[in-house]
């Protein structure tokens, strides 16, 4: 019965490409969350009155940071043809969407790890300072554990994006359920595979969605 | 008491500002013995929080030198600085408990700093709990704590590596007078206990009064009085010093109450004694009634206690004969007691 509503789904190939996304957010989302937290720390340790403070580093990562923020995903997939094809061999296919998912992704990133880091009360640093305290050790146990939640919530809302930046990046070739709905939907006009396609992409943004806010509130104590 | 364990020579810091440099410390010295309690009092802006940071290094002096427990805190860096800060811990007004840990694990936080072992931080976590009186919390997060017990909290996790010198930022400051109470309780206790020399900034003339054996206090980067808390308490020098013996010795209401009282005592005099250590224990008022022909209406009064000793105020009103009362004076002022007549103003 399903059927006559949409009689172009090939579901094997609709999985497929639910594999190809899941597999393309899942790995750009680990590595936006391990590299954009690095370069957030770097941005709140550099910052003013903190304790690796220094105005030229920062200045040139908050440089790097909004450079790459603001350029349209679209445009910076054609502007890092030449890098991807040098580091993965191929423009085509899943991997080489992902230099690009992880450029795009990991300066927002950042951006939103230093606002949680900002937000530690600046007395539970010092009173760590106070016992004696190594960067690394404050850094480990004290700026990571206390600004988890917002690392979590913000690495959520990054995945959601991530989805769809792999649905664009699908228009360029990479595979994925935005390629599916490009190709078949949009370029044979088959308007039942868009739909579809866009139904399993809703659903995956709502499950990344709800094991967030799941993680985020067993993570908050306060 | 025993030797110096902490010593300040010329400390001077000054912060660059728009309006010109601030003087935050300005050319304080300081000595202080091995287990006592020393306070520093002053208003907001003294420059007692950058005084007491100096004592762990979180601020430099930009002149002058800070030596704690045989080691040239002004001087010392990195490690040997980090290892010098397990031996001199800080409580704060606000805590600054780790909200992702549990008591145990905020008290376990500097073992793991210093490197401490998993059975025995375990155990030693234990004994910290147990001398604090937080069994049965363990597990709690600070969230779900009151403020005298996160303040309970931070005394364990700062008494974990068996420190030489504890630095007490305005502990009690975010606390209820009970609770202040009870806090300071704890920290006499521990100091009679572990000989711990405690060195503490307040705003708060009672906290001084109760638990400090000595007393600084600071104006604008001074210290402009200095000594024993009972001869501090006795003889105030400086107009700041007598506001906040004030504090503790004459209630809110006393004024109104000296005007008031004058205005319907018309013959006699009203007069404010001062008892200090052992004259508070002694009966004056009565021996001022035996041998004088005057009658005593006591107005109002007050004892504290300190650590080294009593300290209290009382208020009469003396009538009778006029050479009589004078008499009576001139006999309370023999006795030790300090004595101020209350005039019509």
């Amino acid at each position: 019965m399903i059927k006559e509503y949409i009689p172009n789904v090939d579901w094997l190939i609709m999985w497929q490409e639910t594999k190809n996304t899941l597999y393309m957010t899942g790995i750009s989302v680990l590595a936006t969350f391990i590299i954009g937290t690095i370069l957030g720390l770097l941005l709140f340790l550099t910052a003013k009155g903190n304790m690796w403070e220094n105005k030229a580093i920062n200045l040139v990562i908050s440089a790097i940071v909004n450079i790459f923020r603001s350029i349209p995903f679209i445009i910076l997939i054609v502007l890092l043809i030449p890098f991807t094809t040098f580091l993965v061999g191929s423009m085509i296919g899943e991997d080489a969407a992902l230099p690009s998912l992880i450029i795009g992704a990991a300066p927002f990133y950042a951006r939103m790890v230093e606002i949680g880091l900002r937000e530690i009360n600046k007395g539970v640093i010092e009173a760590a300072k106070s016992m004696g305290a190594t960067t690394g050790t404050i850094i480990w146990k004290v700026l990571l554990p206390e600004s988890m939640p917002a690392l979590i919530s913000g690495i959520t809302v990054t995945a959601i994006a991530l989805v769809g930046y792999t649905a664009m990046a699908g228009a360029i070739g990479a595979g994925g359920l935005g390629n599916l709905a490009y190709n078949y939907g949009f370029q044979r006009g088959q308007n039942d595979v868009t739909f579809v396609a866009t139904v399993i992409i809703l659903i995956i943004v709502f499950v990344i969605q709800i094991i967030g806010d799941i993680i985020t509130s067993k993570l908050d104590k306060r | 008491m025993g030797d110096s364990m902490i010593s300040i020579k010329n400390a001077r810091k000054i912060f660059p500002s728009k309006q010109g440099e601030l003087k935050a410390v300005d050319d304080v010295n300081l000595e202080i013995k091995e287990g006592e309690i020393f306070g520093v009092i002053g208003y907001s802006g003294a420059g007692k929080s950058t005084l007491i940071r100096m004592l762990n290094g979180l601020e430099l002096p930009t002149e002058g030198s800070v030596t704690v427990a045989g080691r040239v805190i002004s001087k010392i860096k990195g490690a040997e600085l980090r290892k010098a800060r397990q031996e001199i811990s800080m409580i704060f007004q606000h805590f600054n408990l780790l909200w992702s840990r549990t008591v145990s694990e905020n008290i376990a936080f500097p073992l793991e700093i210093a490197g401490v072992k998993g059975p025995q931080r375990k155990k030693r976590v234990a004994e910290l709990i147990k001398l604090v009186g937080l069994e049965g919390r363990e597990n709690a997060y600070p969230s779900q704590l009151s403020g005298g017990q996160k303040q309970r909290v931070g005394i364990a996790r700062a008494l974990a590596n068996n420190p030489k010198v504890l630095l007490c930022d305005e502990a009690t400051s975010a606390l209820d007078p009970q609770t202040t109470d009870s806090i300071l309780e704890l920290l006499v206790d521990i100091n009679k206990r572990l000989g711990l020399t405690i060195v503490l900034i307040t705003h708060e003339m009672h906290v001084i009064r109760k638990i400090c054996h000595q007393v600084a206090v600071m104006e604008s980067g001074r210290v402009v009085e200095l000594g024993p808390v009972l001869d501090v308490f006795k003889n105030p020098q400086q107009s700041i010093t007598k506001r906040f013996v004030q504090q503790v010795s004459e209630p809110e209401e006393t004024k109104e109450t000296a005007d008031h009282l004058l205005e319907h005592y018309h013959s006699g005099q009203i007069v404010q004694l001062t008892f200090i250590g052992e004259s508070a224990e002694q009966p004056v008022i009565s021996n001022v009634i035996r041998q004088h022909q005057v009658t005593v209406n006591i107005l109002q009064g007050k004892i504290s206690q300190t650590q080294n000793g009593s300290f209290g105020t009382l208020f009469i009103h003396i009538d009778g004969d006029e050479g009589e009362v004078k008499k009576a004076v001139d006999f309370i002022r023999s006795q030790q007691v300090g004595v101020e007549v209350v005039a019509n103003d």
